[in-house]
């Protein structure tokens, strides 16, 4: 995977992060982080919680302003712009039309007052798409990729479990083909068994869609089967990145061998 | 007392008559006025005003009250219809309001008004430059369905991202195969600001584009005031396979015959006799007067109410 990348031709980063700093008030939320995102790259960002992955993750989406430091992405629109930087409304567009967002909770990224399938096909409808029987095709086409049972197409979310809530909101935020996906903890509620098959499921839709993420969590077995690249956190700072196969095999830091460590307790 | 001071008392007491025309004082008028003007200034967007405590419960026409009140002068003709009939005790009521504060003319008729407040209906004959149709809106925001957040719904609108408004749609036919929804349907106005026109039937959506006559929309609890300007365009929103289609009838009005008006069911009886008749019945009572019979024209609704009611069967 790494040689792979090292061989990608277009080398310019999709996304540059540069000193990014988030205090809420006196509490710093995180300081003086930078790091690159190349295409086709998936970056784990892993830490206990509190340590400011959130917050990082926030500010490079746009969703929270950060104090200082800059995010310059890639816009099909735009190209190369600082996210925070733009209007309100390019901001929401580049939102809408570059990324997702996979939330831990399904609450957070889905209408739970609108069927399943209308949750998936609504990014389409921002985007401008104004014919039902092409959406309602791809929606199809979604709910099979996320391996979930056609017939429940029309049903409200909260009669599905949360494993497949958790489909729902990943063909939600695929449909569209977003250059770049953000996932907040995307396993975090759920059962050992359906986390597994749901880690094989996003695995395989984002080697398959040559997606470019960053996907949050504190789980470190998380992290070695989705990212190819780690960022550890603690108190807001990165204290190490580097290859995740060298992250987890020999990691460097104290705080990252006392990380890899736990993990192998359990 | 000497001429002068005899007339500063009577500017003063006619002043003071002045001031209580048509309930409101001219303070807020004038606050109500300045928004109506900012609604006809952009087209479908929800302005904000401070809503009064009328003597009627919201949900009965506050916001529409308050905006005729604020317009209506001596020499208007106020007519007011809930459901289409102008004889609801809601409808009345109002009317009754109007005559007595405002001291106004009050009618019937649809073509001899000059302001028409309603509920539910526009009515079936067309509406003419120098008209103003005062709509009284429960809830003003198209989106609040689908999204609860105020920042966000008002985001939409500043950007005019309204992809969620067709999500409704889109639920819609999943669910019936077609877009239902009978009231309050949602329009693009001057191609801008989406915008509800609820409480009105779909039937009545196109009546709104190009009108001659001004719309405002009221709506008391919401505190918001909108309008449509004369000649504005009101597009209906649908999807290019699915297109926006008013409600149809296979039968006329059982009174007058019109093949073109919105109709009513009444339920005649217990073994599930019905008629089919005109909701706007200053239309249905016009073309009865003009000579139009339906195949019930010789019908009492009065005892259909009686008999359904428990009465006598004649
Ligand atoms: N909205 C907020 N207001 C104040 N403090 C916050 C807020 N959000 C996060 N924090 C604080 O910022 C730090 C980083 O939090 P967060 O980014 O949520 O960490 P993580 O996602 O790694 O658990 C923590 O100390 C947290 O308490
Ligand atoms: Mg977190
Ligand atoms: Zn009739």
């Amino acid at each position: 995977m790494s040689a792979a990348l090292a061989l990608m031709p277009d080398d310019t980063p999709l996304l540059r992060v540069e000193g990014l700093t988030k205090r809420y008030g006196a509490i710093i939320g995180c300081e003086n982080v930078s790091f690159d995102l190349r295409p086709g790259e998936i970056l784990g960002i892993v830490g206990e919680s509190g340590s400011g992955k959130t917050t990082v993750l926030n500010c490079v989406s746009g969703k929270l302003a950060p104090t200082s430091g800059g995010v310059q992405f890639k816009t099909r629109r735009h190209g190369l712009a600082n996210i925070h930087e733009l209007s309100e409304p390019d901001r929401r567009r580049v939102q809408r039309e570059d990324w997702g967002f996979v939330h831990q909770n399904p609450r957070d990224g889905l209408r739970m007052r609108v069927s399943g399938g209308a949750n998936v096909a609504e990014p389409l409808m921002n985007l401008g798409d104004r014919h039902y029987g092409r959406m309602r095709q791809a929606t199809i086409d979604w709910l099979n990729r996320v391996e979930l049972d056609i017939s429940r197409i029309d049903h409200k979310p909260r009669t599905f479990s949360g494993g497949m809530q958790q489909r729902i909101q990943i063909a939600r935020n695929l449909i569209h083909a977003p250059r770049l996906v953000f996932m907040d903890e995307p396993t975090g509620g759920l059962d050992v068994s359906v986390q597994a098959r749901l880690l094989d499921l996003l695995r395989e839709l984002v080697r398959d869609l040559d997606l470019s993420a960053i996907i949050v969590t504190h789980d470190m077995a998380v992290a070695r089967l989705m990212a190819a690249r780690l960022m550890v956190m603690k108190g807001g700072h990165v204290v190490e990145t580097g290859l995740t196969d060298q992250v987890l095999d020999d990691p460097q830091h104290p705080y990252t061998q006392l990380l890899v460590s736990s993990v192998l307790q359990i | 007392m000497n001429a002068a001071t005899n007339t500063a008392a009577s500017n003063a007491s006619s002043e003071a008559a002045y001031y209580t025309h048509a309930y409101l004082d001219e303070q807020t008028k004038r606050m109500i006025r300045r928004a109506i003007l900012k609604a006809i200034a952009i087209p479908g967007y929800q302005v904000p005003f401070g809503s009064r405590e009328m003597p009627v419960p919201y949900g009965w026409g506050t916001g529409g009250i308050q905006v005729t009140a604020a317009l209506i002068g001596p020499r208007d003709v106020y007519k007011c219809i809930d459901q289409g009939a102008d004889d609801t005790t809601n409808a009345v009521s109002i009317r009754k309001f109007f005559a007595t504060v405002a001291d106004v003319e009050t009618t019937e008729s649809t073509a001899d008004a000059t302001i028409i407040q309603s509920r539910h209906r526009i009515p079936e004959l067309p509406l003419r430059e120098g008209q103003i149709m005062v709509l009284q809106v429960p809830q003003p925001e198209p989106l609040r369905g689908l999204e609860s957040r105020e920042t966000e719904t008002r985001a939409m609108h500043a950007y005019e991202e309204y992809g969620l408004q067709y999500v409704s749609l889109y639920e819609n036919i999943s669910a019936f195969g077609r877009i239902a929804g009978g009231a309050g349907y949602p329009v693009l106005v001057d191609e801008r600001y989406l915008m509800s026109p609820s409480p009105i039937p779909k039937f009545d959506n196109p009546k709104m584009h190009l009108s001659p006559a001004l719309l405002l929309f009221g709506a008391g609890r919401e505190k918001r005031i909108y309008a449509v300007p004369p000649y504005t365009r009101v597009r209906s929103l649908d999807f290019e396979d699915y297109p926006f289609e008013v409600q149809k009838w296979t039968q006329a009005c059982a009174l007058c015959a019109s093949h073109e008006s919105y109709l009513d069911e009444v339920i005649l009886d217990d073994s599930g006799n019905r008629m089919f008749i005109c909701s706007d019945t200053d239309h249905c009572a016009t073309r009865r007067a003009d000579g139009h019979h339906g195949s019930m024209s010789d019908f009492s609704l009065e005892d259909a109410e009686q008999s359904r009611t428990g009465g006598e069967r004649p």
